[in-house]
C-alpha cells in the first residue's frame, strides 16, 4: 500500500463540559479543561490518503485537491471557531478523540468520491498529546 | 464506534553504560566498545493507547490518570537516575534502547487496564528510536 500524508494546522477554542451534567461532575471529569469560558489549542492535523498511483501523473491524490478539500471542510469550518458551537459537537464533547472522529467522518466520503481512501487522521492537540484513527503508522 | 489511538509523550534523562557486572572489564570493553564508558541520553517516550472513547466523556482515558501511571512507572524510576546503579533491569543485559523499551513496556502493560496499551516508541536521541507494538486485537 502507498499512502500520502499532508500536514495542516488550525487554531480553535473549546471547553470540555457537558451542559446536561452539573459543575462538580464537569470539574471532576475534565478538570481545568471544563472552564466554561473555554480555552484553545493550535491543532496539528495529518491527513493520510491511500490508493493507487495514477500512472499518468505518478500521484495517488492531487495535493491541491486534497488541500482544497481540507481547507473547505475542516480548516475553514473549525479554524478560529469555538468548537462547542459547531453542530457536530451538539451531542458530543469536543475532546480530541471526538474532533478526530468528526474530521474523519467529514473527509472520508469526499476522498472516497475522488477514488482514494482516507487511511488515517492524526490530530496533535499539544506537543505531548496526539490522537489518531485509521491505519496504524 | 471507532477505535482511537492516543499518544502521550514524556521526556526523561539518565546516565548509563553498556556493562554486565559478570563480565570482566576487558570483556565489557570488547563487547560494547565506546558505549561501555559512562554516558547519558535524553529519552523521549511516546506511549500509544487504543480504545473506544467513552460515550459519556468522549475520552479513551483521562490523561491525568495516564500521566499518573507514567510518572510512577517511568519518571520516578528512570528520570535523572543511573540505569545500571539505580534500577534492577540491567544486571544481566546492557541498557540498550531495545532493552529499556522492553522493561518500560512490561511495566506499563502491568500498570494499565488490560487491552489499553497499543505501542510505545522510545527515542534514545532524535535520530534513533525503537518501537514495540502489541499484536492488533
Amino acid at each position: 500500500m502507498i499512502a500520502l500524508t499532508r500536514r495542516y494546522r488550525f487554531a480553535a477554542a473549546h471547553a470540555l463540559r457537558r451542559e446536561d451534567r452539573d459543575e462538580p461532575w464537569n470539574e471532576r471529569v475534565y478538570g481545568k479543561c471544563a472552564n466554561p469560558s473555554g480555552h484553545g489549542h493550535d491543532y496539528g492535523l495529518e491527513i493520510t490518503v491511500a490508493g493507487e498511483v495514477d500512472p499518468r501523473n505518478g500521484q495517488l491524490f492531487d495535493r491541491d485537491q486534497l488541500d482544497a478539500l481540507v481547507l473547505d471542510q475542516v480548516l475553514d469550518r473549525f479554524g478560529h471557531s469555538h468548537l462547542n458551537d459547531d453542530p457536530a459537537f451538539a451531542a458530543r464533547v469536543p475532546t480530541a478523540e471526538n474532533i478526530a472522529l468528526v474530521i474523519g467522518e467529514t473527509l472520508a466520503p469526499a476522498i472516497q468520491a475522488q477514488g482514494a481512501r482516507l487511511a488515517r487522521v492524526r490530530l496533535e492537540e499539544t506537543r505531548k498529546n496526539s490522537f489518531e484513527i485509521g491505519d496504524p503508522r | 464506534m471507532t477505535k482511537v489511538r492516543l499518544t502521550r509523550a514524556i521526556e526523561f534523562s539518565t546516565s548509563l553504560r553498556y556493562w554486565i557486572p559478570d563480565l570482566s572489564e576487558a570483556e565489557n570493553r570488547a563487547r560494547f566498545g565506546r558505549k561501555a564508558g559512562p554516558h547519558g541520553h535524553n529519552y523521549r517516550l511516546e506511549v500509544t493507547l487504543v480504545g473506544e472513547p467513552d460515550p459519556v466523556t468522549g475520552m479513551v482515558i483521562d490523561l491525568k490518570d495516564l500521566q499518573t501511571v507514567l510518572d510512577r512507572e517511568v519518571m520516578a524510576r528512570f528520570d535523572h537516575r543511573d540505569l545500571n546503579r539505580d534500577t534492577d533491569f540491567f544486571e544481566k543485559q546492557p541498557p540498550t534502547p531495545e532493552n529499556l523499551a522492553r522493561a518500560i513496556h512490561g511495566l506499563l502493560r502491568a500498570a494499565l487496564p488490560e487491552g489499553l496499551l497499543s505501542s510505545l516508541r522510545l527515542y534514545e536521541d532524535p535520530d534513533t528510536f525503537v518501537e514495540i507494538s502489541e499484536p492488533p486485537s
